[in-house]
């Protein structure tokens, strides 16, 4: 809801606060969704995430959240679905260039940055979507990747794209994830 | 392609150089900025054709004062010639060009094909930008691609270029020497972190920036003083954007139509009062660049003069900022020239 994603970036600070604490919980959780098996969990956190994120940010599941790098304003309102926002369009007092009646989600993204207390993770250059992953859950996603990173020691870069990206890399578990991902989170056979 | 099947198959194509040291690419652009000169440079209207005679034709007003020529790719989502045809065109005829991409119609297959196309073909600079939206084109059910933004089509070239491999890793044999360019939009919302925007575009890879149009020189001073804060000077060449108006209802017009321009009530007010109104555009142009050129951190002039072409030669002559350099050789150079 366009309201309630308004109130998301007036309270970023906080909903950051939540997030990380959320974010240790489901980190803490991989062991439990390794033995239950990610695949079968897949859908039913999948499927709870799409709910409430929906009502809390209009999100679109891209399946590689990156909220907490653009002040709880979700990149993928952006009729240009920028990453990296704002463009040049933005009509004056900050509404969007192509729908002028909604708010730039980017000069939202700055202005929720600003209140955060890291909020200078938006300074890093994301990397494109990875269209595969649309739908999947995000959350599922970071747990995964924070616990291999964790268990490896360190972050190994083993695609081109996270070695470009590496800054977002480093802030954003999901973005150009380097975890095996489980078939039920990697849409196929539609890309004809 | 060795030196021998390049002589045999095509001895008319000049031999993929490697750029000078200290320089990423070797454009004429990228040389008359790293030398500390003030660099010039203009917008081409691409034609409606297939006429390479019209590109030709498109270029020569602006060949003799611009060290390098943009060709716009649909800019408003309008349909012309492509960039990356134009510049192939006008390389080969010797002048130096920008290659324009907007991450509207194209997707990172096809985009990072382009590239190394047009770096075959001789193109130098390149220009990422994230497109105006298919909305306000004359093919408004187009679908909107925006698979890249221009920030990570940015650090999408720099990695093929500085480590010489597509962004899934497949390596290069010979990556692309571009000088890579970005766009920036200083007097539109969100005024206070447009310079922060420029930095994260740095960081991307950005090694020249060509703004929007500047009409408004007091908040341009503020954006370039804040520029200079985040430690950008020295780091980054950024040209000012800058363009004839002629006259105070195609001023509105631009205004309230095309997105991301801002001009002042004064500025169209000025041209209204004016006996004669495309002169006084001319002249509070030529006026913003001896304003702009004073700025610190300023490193050249980009000039949009859409539709004005032929006043771009006396803009640039009587504003002084080329001190008597002349940037292009109008005759088609040699096999063996530099690149564009």
């Amino acid at each position: 809801m366009y309201s309630v994603r308004l109130f998301a970036v007036r309270h970023a600070r906080s909903f950051e606060w939540f997030y990380a604490r959320f974010e240790a919980v489901m980190v803490a959780l991989d062991p439990l969704f390794t033995r239950i098996g990610y695949e079968r969990v897949e859908r039913p956190v999948a499927a709870f995430e799409r709910v409430t994120k929906r009502l809390l940010f209009d999100c679109k599941m891209c399946g590689q959240c990156v909220l907490s790098s653009t002040g709880m304003s979700c990149p993928m309102n952006c009729p240009k679905q920028l990453r990296n926002g704002p463009c040049g369009g933005v009509r004056p007092g900050g509404f969007c260039e192509v729908k002028p009646q909604m708010r730039c989600v980017w000069v939202q993204a700055w202005d929720g940055a600003a209140r955060m207390k890291e909020g200078g993770k938006i300074n890093d250059v994301q990397p494109p979507v990875d269209r595969n992953l649309e739908g999947s859950s995000s959350w599922l996603r970071v747990a995964r990747e924070k616990a291999a990173r964790s268990s490896e020691g360190s972050d190994a870069p083993r695609t081109a794209i996270a070695r470009a990206f590496a800054d977002a890399r480093a802030h954003e578990p999901a973005a150009a994830p380097l975890a095996p991902e489980p078939a039920a989170a990697v849409r196929s056979g539609d890309a004809r | 392609m060795t030196d021998e099947t390049r002589s045999e198959y095509a001895p008319w194509m000049p031999a993929y150089e490697e750029p000078p040291a200290g320089h990423v690419s070797g454009s004429r652009l990228e040389r008359v900025l790293r030398q500390g000169r003030f660099a010039v440079t203009a917008e081409l209207n691409p034609p409606d054709s297939a006429d390479p005679a019209d590109v030709f034709e498109a270029a020569r007003p602006l060949a003799e004062v611009a060290d390098a020529i943009n060709a716009t790719d649909a800019s408003g989502a309008n349909c012309h010639m492509s960039s990356i045809g134009i510049c192939s065109l006008l390389t080969r005829a010797g002048y130096g060009t920008i290659y324009q991409i907007s991450c509207r119609d194209r997707n990172r297959i096809a985009i990072q094909g382009d590239v190394l196309g047009a770096a075959a073909m001789g193109v130098r600079n390149v220009l990422c930008l994230t497109g105006d939206g298919v909305g306000v084109g004359d093919q408004p059910g187009a679908r909107p691609v925006f698979d890249f933004d221009s920030l990570s089509l940015l650090r999408t070239i720099r990695t093929m270029r500085d480590d010489g491999m597509f962004l899934s890793g497949r390596r290069i044999s010979r990556p692309p020497r571009m000088f890579l360019g970005a766009a920036e939009n200083p007097c539109v919302a969100p005024l206070d972190w447009r310079p922060e925007r420029l930095a994260k575009k740095v960081e991307a890879g950005a090694d020249f920036i060509q703004t929007n149009y500047i009409f408004d020189v007091p908040v341009f001073e503020r954006f370039m003083a804040r520029v200079r804060d985040l430690g950008l000077e020295g780091r980054v060449f950024i040209l000012a954007g800058v363009g004839p108006l002629a006259s105070a209802k195609a001023a509105r017009w631009m205004r309230s139509n095309v997105p991301g321009i801002h001009i002042p009530d004064a500025v169209i007010e000025r041209i209204e009062k004016a006996a004669k109104p495309a002169e006084e555009g001319k002249r509070i142009c030529i006026e913003l660049i001896q304003q702009i050129r004073e700025i610190r951190g300023v490193s050249g002039v980009h000039v949009m003069a859409y539709r004005r072409e032929h006043q771009v030669s006396e803009i640039i002559a009587e504003s002084g900022v080329l001190q008597a350099r002349v940037p292009q050789r109008r005759r088609a150079a040699a096999a063996g020239s530099t690149p564009g």
